[in-house]
C-alpha cells in the first residue's frame, strides 16, 4: 500500500515535469517573467522558481501539505490531491488556478484556488473562507455555473478535497481564515421591516445592478465584469429561486455583509445594522415573486405590496439573458 | 550606588531624547529628481459619458476625460510613479493616512501612492454609492460598499503592489493604488513630469519608473555625499 502510493506520487511528479517544460522555456524568454508572482494566474511557476522562492506556489503540490477540519473530520491534502486529479482538475486546472481543458467553454471561469478569492465566505470581504465555507461549497455546487454538487461522495473525502485545495495558494500558510462574521438571531418579521428593506434597497442604491424590481437590470448591470474581467450579471431575483451562496435567509444576511469577493457584490459590513441587513433580507425575499416564502405572503397581503407584485411580470433567467437594455 | 543608578538613567533619557529628536531631520542625505516625458503619439483620452449617474454629470460643463494617459506641456507625463526599487531598505509608514478621495464620479488622485501599512482613507463626497473594489493580486482582494454620507472607510495593505481599483457602479472610475516598500517615491507631475526622491543616503540605488499603460523602466544611480542626481525618463508612447 504504501509502495502504491509512493508510486502513484511519482507519476504524477513525472507528469508535472512533463507539463512544465513547455512552460519553461517560455518563461526563460519572457523578461517579464520574475513578475510571476504579481499574476499567477496567466503565468505558472516553474518548479525551479517554486523551490528557489516559497511564494508562487501554484505549481507544488508536493511540499506543501494542508489539513481540514469540519466537525470530527480531519481532511489530509495527500488524500484530496488524488481525489482533485480525478474530480476537480479538468475544470480547475492542473495547477488549480481554473484554466484547466474545459475552461474556455466555460461561461462562469472555474475557480482560481491560486488567487484564494472565493465568492462564498462567512468571513470579511477580503480575508480567507472558512473550511466549513469551502465544504458547504463543495456539497452544495454553485447554482448558475458550471460547479455541480459533490454530495455523492463521502464527507471525509469532500473534507480531504478542502484539505486539498488549500495547497494551491501561499495565502493558506501565511494566514488563517477571516472571523465568520455574527449573524444575529432573524426579527420577526413585519411589514415595516419589509418596507424599511424596500427603502434601503433605495437608499443604498442596490438597483443601480439589480434593478428596481430586483430582475439584474439595472442601469450599470450591462457594464458588470469580475476579477477575471469577464461579463457577469447581478442574480434575477424574479425569476430565481436559488442563491450560489445558500438559500436560507441566514445565507441571504451573510452574503450582505460579506460580499461576493471576486465579483462586482461588494460588503456592506460597514454601512448596514444588523437590523437593517435583516430587513433587506426580508424585502429581497418579496422580489422572488416566482418563489413562496413568508415574506412574499405578508408583503401581498398588504394593499401596496400586492399592488407591487401583481404588477411584476416573471421574464428571463436566473443569469439576467433574455433581458433587453 | 543609587546615585550612580540616578545618573544614569538620566543619560540613558537624555540619550532617548537625543535620538528621537534626531530622527525626523535624517544625515543630510542626496536627492534623485527628473522629469518623465513621452516620445510618440498618446493614445487620445476620451470624454466620459456619465449620463447614467446624473449626480456626477451635473458637476461638469464639459465631460473629463479618461486618464489611462495623462500628459502635460512640453511633452511631459504625469502620473508616473518614481521609485527606489533596490538598495533603500524597507522602511515602517509613516503614521500619518493618506486620502483617496471618490468625487464626481472620478478618484482624486488618480494614481495614488503610500507606503505599505500606512494607513489609507477612502472618502465618498458624491450623492451616489460607490463601491471601493481594489483588484489586488499580491494583497487581499477586498470590495467594500460606501452610500452618501458614511464616514471614510480606513484600510492598509501589506504588501508593494500596482492595484487597479474600480467602482463597479460607474464603471469608468479607475485609479490604482502604489503600495510601496519605502519613502523614496514620487509620483510626475502634472504640470511638467516632474519628480523628487528625497532623503537618499550615499549608495547605488536602482530607480524604476511605472506608468499604467507603458510599463516600467529603470536606471541605476550612485549617489555621494549629499548630491542631487538628476534622471529622466523617457516613455514610448502609443497611439493605441
Amino acid at each position: 500500500m504504501r509502495a502504491n502510493k509512493l508510486g502513484l506520487n511519482w507519476i504524477y511528479l513525472a507528469a508535472a515535469a512533463l507539463l512544465a517544460l513547455p512552460s519553461l522555456a517560455a518563461a526563460q524568454q519572457d523578461p517579464n517573467s520574475q513578475q510571476g508572482s504579481a499574476q499567477p494566474a496567466t503565468q505558472p511557476a516553474p518548479a525551479q522558481q517554486a523551490a528557489a522562492a516559497p511564494a508562487p506556489a501554484a505549481a507544488m503540490h508536493g511540499p506543501v501539505r494542508q489539513e481540514s477540519h469540519i466537525g470530527k473530520l480531519t481532511g489530509h491534502s495527500e488524500t484530496g490531491r488524488k481525489l482533485y486529479f480525478r474530480f476537480c482538475w479538468g475544470c480547475h486546472g492542473f495547477h488549480g488556478d481554473g484554466n484547466g481543458e474545459n475552461a474556455p467553454y466555460l461561461n462562469i471561469l472555474p475557480r482560481n484556488f491560486v488567487a484564494a478569492t472565493f465568492k462564498c465566505r462567512s468571513t470579511p470581504t477580503g480575508t480567507l473562507p472558512t473550511d466549513q465555507d469551502l465544504y458547504n461549497s463543495l456539497g452544495r455546487g454553485l447554482n448558475n455555473s458550471n460547479m455541480p454538487s459533490w454530495i455523492s461522495l463521502t464527507d471525509q473525502q469532500r473534507v480531504d478535497m478542502v484539505a486539498f485545495i488549500k495547497t494551491f495558494s501561499p495565502r493558506w500558510q501565511n494566514e488563517k481564515s477571516g472571523d465568520p462574521i455574527n449573524v444575529p438571531a432573524e426579527p420577526t418579521l413585519t411589514v415595516e421591516s419589509i418596507k424599511h428593506g424596500q427603502e434601503l434597497f433605495q437608499k443604498l442604491e442596490c438597483w443601480k445592478c439589480h434593478g428596481q424590481e430586483g430582475r439584474g437590470d439595472g442601469p450599470s448591470a450591462s457594464t458588470l465584469t469580475d476579477s477575471n474581467d469577464q461579463p457577469i450579471r447581478p442574480y434575477n431575483f424574479a425569476a430565481g429561486s436559488r442563491f450560489k451562496c445558500g438559500v436560507t435567509n441566514r445565507d441571504l444576511y451573510k452574503i450582505f455583509i460579506t460580499g461576493l469577493d471576486g465579483t462586482p457584490m461588494p460588503s456592506f459590513a460597514d454601512v448596514v445594522k444588523p437590523d437593517e441587513a435583516w430587513d433587506l433580507v426580508h424585502y429581497l425575499r418579496t422580489l422572488q415573486v416566482n418563489k413562496k416564502s413568508p415574506e412574499l405572503a405578508l408583503w401581498m397581503s398588504t394593499k401596496d405590496g400586492a399592488a407591487i407584485v401583481s404588477a411584476q411580470k416573471i421574464s428571463g433567467t436566473p443569469t439576467g439573458a433574455g433581458i433587453n437594455q | 550606588m543609587r546615585h550612580k543608578q540616578i545618573i544614569s538613567a538620566a543619560f540613558l533619557l537624555t540619550g532617548v531624547a537625543a535620538m528621537s529628536f534626531a530622527g525626523p531631520a535624517k544625515p543630510a542625505g542626496g536627492s534623485v529628481s527628473g522629469k518623465v516625458t513621452y516620445e510618440g503619439t498618446p493614445a487620445k483620452q476620451k470624454p466620459i459619458d456619465m449620463s447614467k449617474e446624473p449626480s456626477c454629470a451635473k458637476q461638469y460643463t464639459t465631460p473629463p476625460s479618461t486618464e489611462t494617459v495623462v500628459t502635460g506641456p512640453g511633452n511631459s507625463l504625469a502620473d508616473v510613479v518614481v521609485y527606489i526599487s533596490a538598495g533603500a531598505p524597507d522602511e515602517p509608514p509613516p503614521s500619518q493616512a493618506v486620502t483617496f478621495d471618490q468625487k464626481g464620479c472620478r478618484y482624486i488622485p488618480h494614481v495614488l501612492a503610500f507606503q505599505t501599512n500606512q494607513e489609507l482613507k477612502v472618502v465618498n463626497d458624491d450623492q451616489t454609492s460607490h463601491n471601493i473594489h481594489p483588484l489586488a493580486k499580491t494583497n487581499h482582494e477586498w470590495n467594500k460598499s460606501q452610500p452618501p454620507g458614511t464616514p471614510p472607510l480606513s484600510e492598509k495593505f501589506a504588501q508593494a503592489e500596482f492595484i487597479s481599483v474600480k467602482c463597479n457602479v460607474h464603471p469608468w472610475m479607475h485609479g490604482v493604488f502604489s503600495v510601496m516598500k519605502n519613502s523614496h517615491y514620487a509620483v510626475s507631475s502634472k504640470e511638467d513630469g516632474s519628480f523628487t526622491l528625497p532623503n537618499l543616503p550615499a549608495g547605488k540605488y536602482t530607480v524604476t519608473a511605472w506608468h499604467e499603460s507603458y510599463g516600467t523602466q529603470t536606471q541605476d544611480v550612485t549617489i555621494s555625499g549629499s548630491e542631487t542626481k538628476s534622471v529622466n525618463f523617457v516613455f514610448k508612447a502609443k497611439p493605441y
